[in-house]
């Protein structure tokens, strides 16, 4: 009993210690204050501010686009990398493996300052083009796609892409009708990584954005150490909305999960 | 079937170029401008002057302190929520774990902002508590990837083991130092990787809760504030350098998996 009472306290105090900072955010963005105290009244102009300041409209557009623009390159990179890699020679295969695991384990601050030196001092590209910001964010999420795709290449039964070809389908027919239905879900869930890690990223994008142009993150970070409270109490409006974005997702993905679980258990 | 092998091999050829360009030609020009001064000379100032400064030396020191202990207090925290998950007999215990993982997918540097206005309200100042507060801006934002890890590992073990150990005279204590707690170690060292080598660099963190001189990340951000690529270059090779090192400890014993890719289950 007192067992069960402790395990208890140990989640509900993780869970406060996770969610409470958020929450307290989101019921004070509903309201006047300008910082943390008594509650005053009620107020949606957060949200009005948030909508509707062309600043703060770009800066969330312009992550987003961003987020899917790389993950895009990068998921067909990645794939493109984890299927020539796994019918690779072994020397082939472990070579491109290495080099892929370095952006994997290095910390983003070196990632974005070398991409920054090669482009921008080495080969003296402007970050006005958007392009070292772009090559940034594809180096920083193709690597996860290429790990999240080369599972699903090695669980995959290889008699099936060999009995297309017998039965006279062209290799790249067969790749395409075969293998990439097959390793799908890697795809898929390599995608989703890449744009959660591009909308997260502060250190490649701050090193190799235009100065112009900001993210969610490098935005939020230069935000805090103003002072212009209408900013600030927007971001708390800001963070409300990504909040429920993700709940709505986790609880979609969830119900999707159970459907497929049904599914199955009725077959 | 010489013709067709080759067609496959050849998709990996754009991601190799790119990998080749994006990834190993950067780490070169690093090298390159690490050990070279402005005027593209051989140096090893950057090297000996980063040893020498007692501004550079402590810094490393402090990133260090507080990366130990971030992690220490991630892992006294997660072990016990990992394992009190894993052996939870409910039905919905996948909900509940994604519940653990899902604030990880809000950007951090809202969530820092969050903590930053409670910690404003309980301490009043930010200055008074630099140290405790990165430790507790990292731990909030790291948690997570502590969590995850040890879960998997333990939500894995075979529960005959177990019942092994008690058939065998263990009592839950033995059985969970001698069993559970050694056969947990993969996913420890797997959430210590996750966590610790942000915690030396995610400099971000320390800035915005007011205290951002003295972690390696902000080292690097300091020489590219300066325009001084060499000096930016060295300290960017000496974080990669403690990075390999680490990587190469940690990896014997790491879980299989990829934990920032696991994350998305």
């Amino acid at each position: 009993m007192i067992k069960k009472v402790v395990k208890g306290f140990v989640i509900i105090f993780i869970l406060l210690f996770l969610y409470l900072p958020i929450l307290i955010l989101a019921v004070y963005s509903f309201t006047d204050a300008t910082q943390l105290g008594a509650i005053r009244g009620f107020s949606l102009h957060n949200y009005v501010t948030l909508f509707t300041t062309p600043e703060l409209r770009n800066m969330i557009f312009g992550t987003i686009v961003l987020a899917f623009f790389s993950a895009a390159i990068a998921t067909v990179l990645g794939t493109m990398g984890a299927i020539g890699s796994f019918y690779s020679g072994k020397h082939v295969s472990s070579a491109i493996s290495t080099v892929n695991q370095i952006p994997v384990v290095n910390a983003d601050v070196v990632t974005g300052f070398s991409i920054c030196i090669l482009l921008v001092v080495v080969f003296g590209i402007s970050k006005d083009t958007f392009v070292p910001l772009v090559v940034g964010h594809v180096t920083l999420c193709a690597p996860f796609v290429f790990l999240s795709v080369v599972p699903k290449l090695k669980q995959m039964d290889p008699s099936i892409y060999e009995a297309a070809l017998d039965l006279g389908a062209a290799p790249a027919e067969a790749l395409r009708k075969v293998v990439i239905p097959q390793i799908f879900p890697g795809i898929l869930s390599g995608f989703a990584l890449a744009v959660t890690l591009s909308l997260d990223d502060y250190f490649v994008a701050t090193y190799t954005k235009p100065a112009t142009f900001d993210t969610i993150s490098t935005y939020v970070v230069n935000a805090t150490k103003g002072a212009q409270t209408t900013i600030k109490t927007a971001l708390w409006a800001l963070s409300t909305v990504i909040f429920l974005v993700v709940v709505l997702f986790v609880v979609l993905m969830n119900m999707q999960a159970n459907k497929e679980a049904a599914e199955r258990a009725g077959v | 079937m010489g013709k067709l092998s080759f067609s496959r091999k050849s998709l990996g050829i754009p991601y190799a170029l790119f990998l080749l360009l994006f990834v190993a030609a950067p780490l070169l020009v690093l090298i390159y401008y690490a050990f070279t001064n402005g005027q593209g000379q051989f140096t090893l100032a950057n090297l000996t002057g980063f040893f020498t400064n007692p501004n550079t030396l402590g810094t490393l020191c402090y990133s260090f302190a507080i990366a130990v202990t971030t992690t220490a207090v991630c892992l006294l925290l997660a072990y016990p929520t990992a394992y009190i998950l894993a052996k939870s007999k409910l039905k919905a215990k996948s909900v509940i774990v994604m519940i653990f993982i899902m604030p990880m997918w809000i950007n951090f540097s809202l969530r820092i902002t969050a903590l930053k206005e409670i910690l404003t309200l309980i301490e009043g100042n930010l200055a008074y508590y630099p140290f405790a507060n990165a430790v507790i801006g990292m731990t909030y934002d790291f948690l997570p990837f502590m969590i995850l890890p040890i879960y998997n590992t333990i939500v894995k073990l075979d529960e005959s083991l177990l019942e092994a150990a008690r058939d065998l005279g263990a009592n839950e204590t033995e059985a969970f130092l001698k069993v559970t707690l050694p056969l947990s170690v993969p996913g420890i060292v797997s959430g210590i990787a996750m966590v610790f080598l942000p915690a030396m660099t995610n400099y971000v963190v320390l800035d915005m809760l007011y205290n951002s001189t003295y972690i390696m990340g902000s080292l690097i951000g300091s020489y590219f504030a300066a325009y001084n690529w060499n000096g930016g270059s060295m300290i960017a090779l000496i974080l990669l350098a403690i990075i390999c090192l680490f990587t190469l400890l940690t990896r014997g014993a790491e879980e299989e998996e990829n934990p920032r890719g696991g994350a998305l289950l």
